[in-house]
This record gives structure tokens, C-alpha cells and sequence, in this order.
């Protein structure tokens, strides 16, 4: 379980993942956020369902992917958190083709 | 399109005083950091990060403060939260930002995108819960959290530096398991010699050895046969020890294997790298100056072959003093004193080499082992594919679709490469990496609509 070391004195901020309230601290990142309250299940793969967490926390590995306000395919690791955002997890094809 | 004499790609020590020094030299100077903030990932969140958590992350670090600083004032143009998707030939550079694209175009390029952690195929380590080492290091400096049962796996000094910041946040990690053995340090020892010019280092990885011992964390060296278990999340590391069997209960387990040059930038321009063989990676062929095999494009800090963050900052000095010495701005006065001064401070890099050179394990993955995350491609796949003939990871990859997910073989590349060459028996040199094209990143198609419309590949710079 991650914690943070010492509650914060930095303004709170609330969001949604999965309809569940989450509280993070502003300076968070989604993924961070997520972690420190104890998300481990972010997306499911396209292949075989199988579910992943963030790995690497910056921005390389695109495990964190979610769905941020009905936008999809977004890199928790790499996006602030902010009041009222409503995240879900990332499931099934991801985004643009690259070749 | 905004035009300068030098764009510098990345915000990390070699990318700040890359800027610093270039600005002070009076180029015009444009940064690209895809972080809100600069300090890149060594000096994460250096400007905000409160007085308590500095403390923790020790004075290396807050070395940053000063680096950071120093590049606020030097007038460079920083555009943060910018992530380069496509580097022209003429130099021109397209990154999104914001929902929106935008174009900058520049008479010099550096390249200061730094290192990857090496891919660390296991079983098992795909479950959330396990991450890099370096994701742990980044929620404890940029966030302020740590774990409470966290078990570290692998080789390198990274490892004991993380140990040594979660003893000094009050948490230390439940075990350490390595996957250097005794061997090691014999072979490591006939580099001893030129690693005492770098005293320093050696006395620092000697005090956090000894905090780690002090603090009780167990570690386990010469562990084999690691694997992850757990169903939904890791729930436990399995490794044999010298024939003996052990089981560790977690819920997060960090992986590393040594940090690598980030190669994306370097190969979409098609700069020519070489294979690094004590470094176990590919480096881009650079000369003295740190100039690439392309005219005008220069690689600073790691994404230069692995030398650490002290080292990153002289390089980008180095780069920045080269390209006004080019321009003019310059008589390169100090272009000697600093070649010097890297020199020592990279003497301690074969013992550390040698020392910690990654595990046979992930090197060479069991056949069931995952190897491309997003695809889902495991290292038997990949050598039945190469058994039928594919002579490359390009092939490889249109047969298997590793490396064409998102992460475009950012986690794999380095893992593929070498388990076709030990398939073919051939150097990784020979075997050579995925071709890259753009975007480097996928995009939304928001994004590549709102391109400003006057920036077009034919405009003259
Ligand atoms: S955790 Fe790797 S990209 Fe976000």
C-alpha cells in the first residue's frame, strides 16, 4: 500500500475513477493519485483482457492508459489532476495506429 | 513557426545547462519538455518539492535546485508540457501540447531526451503492482508516496539509492533482491583501479550500502529464476538462491536492470548508433563535440551512453559550446577543461558496469515470458518467428506486432534486439532496432488537426 509521508498541507482536490470519489493533492498526476489511494487495475489489454497498472510513471511504457472525461487513451502518469475530472479504466483498442 | 539557433529537447540536467550555457553565449534557444516543470526525471519536481521530502532525497538531488534555476534566468524560450511527435530532416519539429500542435524550427538540434529503465522481462511482470524501480523513485519525488511492503528486484546503483530514500522517509523496503553474484565483484575488480578517480562515487555507494545494512532490509544476492505471482496484482516474488528456494509476500515489486539511452529521437532522425557491449545497449555515434552522424544534431546527457547526472550537465555544456563555437558566439575556450573534467567524472562507469551488468534472466527470457508488454508477444514467439526466418526486429515485428502498440518499443526494443541476436548468433550490432517513424507518440486526431497552417515541411528555416 502506498502512502504519502506526511499529509500534505497542499489544497485537495476530488475527482471520479469509476464513479468512486478519489481525493489526491493538487501537484498529483492522475497515476499518482490512483496509486496513493490504492487503484492498481487501471486498463485491460486489447489482446487478452488482462489487466495493468502503470509501470513506469513517465509517460514511456503506456500502461496507465484511462479514459478522462470521455476521452480515451489518456497517460494517467502525465496528466495533472483536476477538480471534477471523471477517469475510467482504459478497456479494449488503444488509439491511433502508428504504422 | 518559431525559429532559433538552437531547440533542445528535454529539461533534464543536460537540457538545462545546455540552455543556460547557449543563451549566455547569445544563441536563441528554444526547450521542448514534455514535464510541467523542469529537472527531467533525476531532478523531478526540484523547484516545488518541500523542505522535508528534499532532505530525504539527499543532496545529489537537491543539486538540481541551482541547475534549475540557473536555466529560469538564462532568457531561453521553455515550452513545458510540449511532447515532440516528429523531427524533420530540415530541422523542424513538430510537438502537441494542450489539445493543439505547433511546429518550431532550429539551426541546431540537441538531443536531451536522457534514459529509459531497460526492459526487465520476467513472469509475472506485467501484474499492476509491479513497476520500475524509477516509477517508485518518481512517486516518492514528485508525490510525496511510498510503499509499505515494497520489494526491490534486480542490479544496479539505483536500487540502493532508493533503498537509502525510503529508509530516510521512515519506510524502508522489505527486501532487496539482487541479481549480481559473487562473480560479479571479481570480474568488476580489475576495474577498480580507474574507478578510485572517481572517489566520490564509490564513497557514496559505500555509506548507502551501509545504511541499508544498518536499517536490517534483508537482501538476497545471486537470485535466479525470479518470477511475480499474484492473479489480479503481484502478491509474492519466488527467486532460488544458490539451489534454495524463497517466497517474499508483496504488493509491490520494483523492478531494475540499469538505465539505457532513450533512443527514440536519435533513431527517427536515423542517426547512427553503435552497440555498447559493457553498457549492454545501443549509443548514438557521437564525436568529441557530441555531434551525431547528422549534420547539426547534437545528443546530450544519458541519451549519450549512461554517465549519470553530473555528466549530463557537462555534456550539455559541452554541446551547447560547440554549437556557438559553430555560430560564431564562441572561440571554445572551454570546450578542453570541460572534456577534461568528463573524463574523471565517467571513470567509475566499467567498474559499475561490470558490477552490475543485467541478469542473464531478462537478458535471455524463458519462451513464455511477455517480452512486448503491449502486444502481448512472449520471447518464444520471438524466437520462433526469427526460426522461420526473420532476420530483424522490423521483421519480427510484422510477423508478431511487438513494438507497434503504443509504446512503439520503448519497453521491448532493447530485449528484442538481443534475443535475435542470440537466436542468430550474431552481434545486436549486426541485428540492429526497430525502425521508427512518426508520431513518436500516438496522437489525438485533435491534435494533428489544429497544426498551425503556415507549418509545412517545405518552408525554408
Ligand atoms: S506509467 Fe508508464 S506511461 Fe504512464
Amino acid at each position: 500500500m502506498f502512502k504519502r509521508i506526511k499529509a500534505t498541507e497542499t489544497p485537495r482536490v476530488s475527482f471520479s475513477f469509476e464513479g468512486q470519489p478519489i481525493e489526491a493533492s493538487t501537484g498529483d498526476t492522475v497515476a499518482s493519485a490512483l496509486m496513493l489511494s490504492g487503484q492498481t487495475h487501471f486498463r485491460n489489454t486489447p489482446i487478452s483482457q488482462s489487466e495493468r497498472g502503470p509501470f513506469c510513471m513517465m509517460g514511456v511504457c503506456f500502461e496507465c492508459l484511462v479514459e478522462i472525461d470521455g476521452i480515451p487513451n489518456r497517460q494517467a502518469c502525465m496528466i495533472p489532476v483536476r477538480e471534477g475530472m471523471v477517469v475510467r479504466r482504459q478497456k479494449g483498442a488503444i488509439g491511433v495506429e502508428t504504422e | 513557426m518559431k525559429a532559433c539557433d538552437l531547440a533542445i529537447i528535454g529539461a533534464g540536467p543536460a537540457g538545462m545547462a545546455a540552455a543556460t550555457e547557449a543563451a549566455n553565449a547569445g544563441l536563441s534557444v528554444i526547450v521542448l519538455d514534455e514535464q510541467p516543470a523542469p529537472g527531467g526525471q533525476i531532478y523531478r519536481a526540484i523547484e516545488t518539492v518541500p523542505e522535508e521530502r528534499r532532505k530525504i532525497l539527499g543532496p545529489d538531488y537537491a543539486h538540481g535546485a541551482g541547475i534549475a534555476q540557473a536555466f529560469r534566468n538564462c532568457g531561453a524560450t521553455y515550452i513545458p508540457e510540449a511532447t515532440v511527435w516528429n523531427i524533420n530532416p530540415d530541422l523542424s519539429i513538430d510537438y502537441s501540447r494542450h489539445g493543439g500542435s505547433a511546429q518550431v524550427s532550429a539551426k541546431h538540434l540537441l538531443i536531451a531526451t536522457g534514459a529509459v529503465e531497460r526492459p526487465t522481462p520476467l513472469p509475472g511482470w506485467t501484474l499492476p503492482g509491479v513497476t520500475t524501480a524509477g516509477a517508485l523513485q518518481i512517486l516518492l519525488k514528485a508525490h510525496g508516496g511510498v510503499g509499505d511492503d515494497v520489494v526491490l528486484v534486480g542490479s544496479g546503483p539505483l536500487l540502493y539509492l532508493l533503498a537509502q530514500q525510503m529508509i530516510a522517509a521512515g519506510k524502508p523496503p522489505k527486501a532487496i533482491v539482487e541479481t549480481i553474484d559473487r562473480e560479479r565483484y571479481i570480474k568488476a575488480a580489475r576495474h577498480l583501479p580507474r574507478a578510485l578517480a572517481g572517489f566520490g562515487y564509490l564513497r557514496k555507494g559505500l555509506s548507502m550500502m551501509r545504511q541499508i545494512r544498518q536499517a536490517g532490509v534483508p537482501r538476497f544476492s545471486g537470485a535466479h529464476d525470479i518470477r511475480i505471482e499474484g492473479v489480479h496484482r503481484a502478491e509474492a516474488v519466488v527467486f532460488s538462491v544458490g539451489g534454495k528456494a524463497h517466497r517474499i509476500e508483496t504488493t509491490s515489486v520494483a523492478l531494475h536492470q540499469g538505465v539505457v539511452p532513450n533512443q527514440q529521437a536519435t533513431r527517427l532522425l536515423g542517426c547512427d548508433h553503435a552497440w555498447n557491449e559493457s553498457q549492454r545497449c545501443f549509443v548514438p555515434k557521437l564525436d568529441v563535440f557530441l555531434e551525431s552522424s547528422i549534420e547539426n544534431v547534437f545528443v546530450a546527457g544519458d541519451g549519450a551512453g549512461i554517465a549519470g547526472a553530473k555528466s549530463a550537465a557537462m555534456r550539455g555544456r559541452l554541446a551547447a559550446l560547440r554549437v556557438a563555437q559553430k555560430l560564431g558566439h564562441s572561440n571554445g575556450a572551454d570546450i578542453r577543461a570541460l572534456q577534461a573534467d568528463l573524463k574523471r567524472d565517467e571513470a567509475v562507469r566499467p567498474f559499475l558496469e561490470a558490477l552490475y551488468a543485467p541478469s542473464r534472466d531478462i537478458l535471455q527470457p524463458a519462451d513464455e515470458t511477455i517480452v512486448c508488454r503491449c502486444e502481448e508477444v512472449t520471447a518464444g514467439a520471438i524466437r520462433r518467428a526469427v526460426d522461420l526466418g526473420a532476420p530483424g526486429p522490423n521483421q519480427v515485428k510484422s510477423f508478431l506486432r511487438s513494438g507497434m502498440g503504443p509504446c512503439q518499443g520503448r519497453m521491448c526494443g532493447l530485449a528484442v534486439s538481443a534475443i535475435i541476436a542470440e537466436r542468430r548468433k550474431e552481434e545486436p550490432e549486426a541485428i540492429g532496432y526497430y525502425r521508427l517513424r512518426p508520431p513518436l507518440k500516438p496522437l489525438l486526431l485533435s491534435e494533428l488537426a489544429q497544426l498551425e497552417p503556415e507549418a509545412t515541411r517545405s518552408e525554408p528555416l
